[in-house]
């Protein structure tokens, strides 16, 4: 058994409201710990999850912060809607921290158990501060109220052996396995800066662990530097009502309406129960969404071979424990168990996959040129158990391979790998690399951004086009839309507080299928309205999906479809009925407005965060090779003469490319000025004062920020 | 598997089977209660009651739904979360619940109804299935 370092005891708090009131602090260097109180303002100010997280963050840090400095802290919240049971995706965590990518906050989150149970044993949030000396492994016991910190060196790194053996280690018995979560990452955390961090959830039926992950902008990578092997926290009890609601009754009324929606509707919508995520597959093909070879196309003709279908029919069980958080009845976490590994060091053993999830089947699959199910597992298990941010890999080895294609980066360049789009051996073996820090796999994980500066000053690669290809804004990869022709979308991307992710705005369908908002205003409004909802989801511990992939059967005939008002007024009704509060749908959006200014000021204060660093690369926005015009002649020359009155005829292709681009960037810059002004902020793109002080944001410490910016 | 049959044709729409039942497991005469429901359709009655069909067990998120050795549909308290998710997915519209109440309830077969029954209309039957 490993040596405990220390125990702390303390007295769980019961719940109220939606929240302990109370958020636990432990820094790993020391092995201090501090409970602290969380005031009524924290509550006003930032409601919890991601604000509680942003919050603590800013106060742990300084502007000369860096991601590796022992003041960095990683920040865990659920929300005070988390761990209710009654409504669909309630069992989120929200993570936050200063990223390794971005040097600015990232806020990442993920389904399992550990949120949820980390809240019913009395913690609102978790800080973690520091920096060990020795690998520690933290474990919370909710029940019995002990902290302990354990030493963690004689535990193996990867997540799928790692998370059972700890599972095993604190659960009481078979029975109590459900009761225990961990967090923890993976070999490849190490050797870059996208290390995720996998939540697990014990499934009673498959009698394994499974994993959701915290992916985005380098969190497991933070907790290896500060030696964390892992968390584990243990609850036992888990019932509708710990967080003793305002109001049972309307909770219990709007779960049910909402899982009958689920019943009755899902197989006619979006089959998530089914197939999950991965569902859009064949339809992003179809509407040239799904991205393909590094984003230069947006779909191919061999996309039917890792269709949805082949995954469930092929290697998908059904029927099973797909929930990441009980009372989830959308159930999108699918798995294929048994899997055989062809490759590695688990080569030969049968594994349960998580997944695969959209991100997954379009990053590991299409981007890189890979139409085959089986690769597509295999990469997915691998970027899981070594903690690798599955995003920012699959989009920065689709730029790598791009430029091995463009003839910017050699075979040799790359330690010898065979880096062509397609090539699944050699995208497993750059993974092995990664996860024993061998090779390129050294500087692989480093991510796209310095990956270029490596290409062009050491390998003399044309910095022009890798700064149009090169799939990243703020320093964080692309997620997997090919999104050219969504103006919305690429505002959606590069505006963001955190770099290009799929959290924040997720437009694409609304924009380029449903033609929801067709003209230029309506793309600014949703560019201030959906990140703002959005946001909102992880201030309260939310999973979005149940928001809109599944709507109410008269969803088309309210007045803003893609609002979804029905299931909006569920998110009101709630949170009301939890915290007691009488918030309507502008209150909702105005909470998220407070959150979401205080980490636009945030970013300002980590000297970032300004109109230069919100333009996206090139590729986002339209054609950048000749192959890719080509590709959609027909529509990019139409284009010339609708939009710009142009006669393509006239003109050689490099021309009609160069014009093009002009209008395009020229749209975006006006998308931006209009975005900038909805969002109350200056062209240059800082929250003014006055704005600070209509969402009840005017605090000293943010006018002191934004003061010299204005 | 054990079920509980009704006899539409002889049941009067007494209600005693409701007051059976909510009184053996909550002891009240509530009918919100009972998972046994009669409803008076144009003076037929209808007895809204499990089937035993078994669709919830697997879509429970918390395992807590099983088959017991008569193939009764069971829900285990002990694991139930409350999320009422068999609630909104069962398709009979037989799964109840109450909001005094940490779980759902659901009808198991145990009979007492069948004994409160004056016209003899209910039954336990046991199919093959």
């Amino acid at each position: 058994m490993a040596e405990i370092l220390k125990e702390y005891n303390y007295t769980p708090a019961k719940l109220h409201r939606g929240y302990a009131n109370k958020s636990l602090y432990i820094n790993v260097g020391d092995l201090s710990i501090i409970e602290k109180e969380v005031t009524q303002w924290m509550k006003d100010k930032f409601v919890g999850g991601k604000g509680f997280d942003l919050w603590y963050l800013w106060n742990a840090v300084t502007p000369e912060t860096k991601w590796d400095s022992p003041e960095n802290e990683i920040v865990m919240s659920a929300g005070p809607l988390g761990a209710l049971t009654q409504y669909s995706g309630t069992g989120k965590t929200l993570v936050a921290s200063i990223s390794p990518m971005t040097g600015i906050p990232i806020d990442s989150n993920a389904g399992g158990y550990f949120g949820p149970l980390l809240k019913l044993s009395g913690w609102d949030a978790l800080e973690l501060q520091g920096k060990a000396d020795k690998d520690v492994v933290i474990f919370i016991d909710g029940n019995k109220g002990i902290i302990r910190f354990e030493e963690g060196e004689e535990y193996p790194e990867d997540t799928h052996l790692l998370a059972e053996i700890l599972t095993e280690r604190f659960a009481e018995n078979e029975d109590d396995k459900v009761n225990v979560a961990v967090v923890c990452t993976g070999s490849a955390a190490k050797t870059g800066y996208m290390g995720m961090l996998n939540f697990s959830f014990y499934d009673p039926r498959r009698k394994t662990c499974r994993y959701k992950q915290a992916a985005r902008g380098g969190l497991g990578t933070i907790l290896r530097d500060k030696k964390i092997k892992a968390l584990v926290v243990r609850f036992k009890g888990v019932t509708g009502n710990l967080n003793d609601v305002a109001d049972l009754a309307t909770i219990n009324r709007i779960g049910i309406k909402y899982h009958k929606q689920m019943h009755d509707l899902d197989e006619k919508q979006n089959r998530m129960r089914t197939i999950g995520t991965a569902n859009t597959v064949m339809v992003m093909n179809k509407y040239d969404l799904l991205p393909t070879r590094n984003f230069q196309t947006g779909g191919d003709p061999e996309t039917y071979r890792i269709a949805p279908e082949v995954f469930v029919n092929q290697f998908l069980t059904q029927g099973l424990h797909d929930g990441c958080w009980y009372g989830c009845t959308m159930s999108c976490a699918k798995c294929a168990d048994n899997f055989l590994l062809t490759s590695g060091p688990y080569a030969g053993t049968r594994v349960t996959v998580d997944g695969p999830e959209y991100e997954c089947v379009a990053g590991l699959g299409s981007n890189l040129g890979i139409f085959d199910p089986q690769a597509i597992l295999e990469e997915n298990f691998y970027c899981d158990t070594y903690g690798i941010d599955l995003i920012s890999f699959a989009t920065a080895m689709a730029f790598v391979m791009e430029c091995v294609q463009r003839g910017q980066v050699t075979r040799e360049q790359l330690g010898g790998l065979d880096l062509r789009f397609g090539n699944k051996d050699a995208v497993l073996e750059l993974m092995h690399l990664m996860s024993r820090g061998e090779g390129f796999g050294k500087i692989a994980g480093l991510g796209i951004r310095r990956l270029k500066k490596i290409f062009v000053e050491e390998f003399g690669a044309d910095e022009q086009l890798l700064n149009d290809i090169g799939m990243e804004n703020k320093g964080l990869e692309y997620s997997e839309y090919c999104h050219k022709e969504s103006l919305a979308q690429q505002g959606g991307f590069a505006m963001t507080n955190k770099g290009p992710q799929h959290d924040e705005a997720w437009l694409i369908f609304m924009d380029m299928v449903n033609n929801q908002i067709p003209t230029f205003e309506d793309k600014a409004y949703a560019l201030f309205y959906y990140p703002m909802f959005r946001t909102w989801f992880g201030l309260c511990g939310l999973c979005k999906l149940p928001w809109n992939d599944i709507v109410p059967a008269d969803n088309y005939k309210t007045d803003v479809p893609a609002k979804v008002p029905e299931h909006v007024q569920n998110y009101v009704d709630i949170f009301n009925a939890v915290t007691g509060m009488s918030i309507d749908k502008d209150e909702l959006i105005r909470q998220s407005e407070r959150v979401y200014n205080f980490q636009r000021v945030f970013n300002l204060r980590m000297g970032h965060g300004k109109r230069d660093e919100d333009y996206p690369p090139y590729r986002s926005c339209g054609p950048v090779s000749e192959e890719e015009y080509l590709s959609r002649q027909e529509l990019y020359d139409k284009q010339l003469v609708e939009k710009q009155g142009l006669d393509p005829e006239k003109m050689t292709l490099t021309e009609k490319i160069a014009a093009t681009r002009a209008y395009r960037m020229d749209q975006y810059e006006q998308l931006m000025d209009a975005v900038y002004k909805r969002r109350g902020w200056t062209m240059n793109g800082v929250p003014t004062p006055e704005h600070l002080k209509e969402i009840g944001m005017d605090l000293p410490m943010l006018l002191e920020v934004v003061e010299p910016h204005l | 598997m054990k079920f509980l049959a009704h006899k539409q044709e002889i049941c009067d729409g007494c209600r005693k089977c409701e007051e059976a039942c909510s009184q053996l497991y909550f002891k009240t005469t509530d009918r919100n209660y009972s998972a046994i429901r009669i409803n008076n359709n144009f003076n037929t009655y209808h007895a809204k009651k499990c089937t035993q069909c078994g669709e919830c067990i697997n879509m429970c998120t918390a395992n807590a739904i099983y088959r017991d050795r008569n193939g009764v549909v069971r829900i285990d308290k002990k694991l139930c979360v409350g999320c009422m998710g068999c609630v909104g997915f069962c398709t009979e519209l037989v799964m109840f619940y109450n909001d005094d109440q940490p779980t759902p309830f659901k009808c198991v077969a145990c009979g007492a109804c069948v004994k409160a029954c004056p016209k003899h209309a209910l039954e336990i039957l046991v199919s093959q299935a």
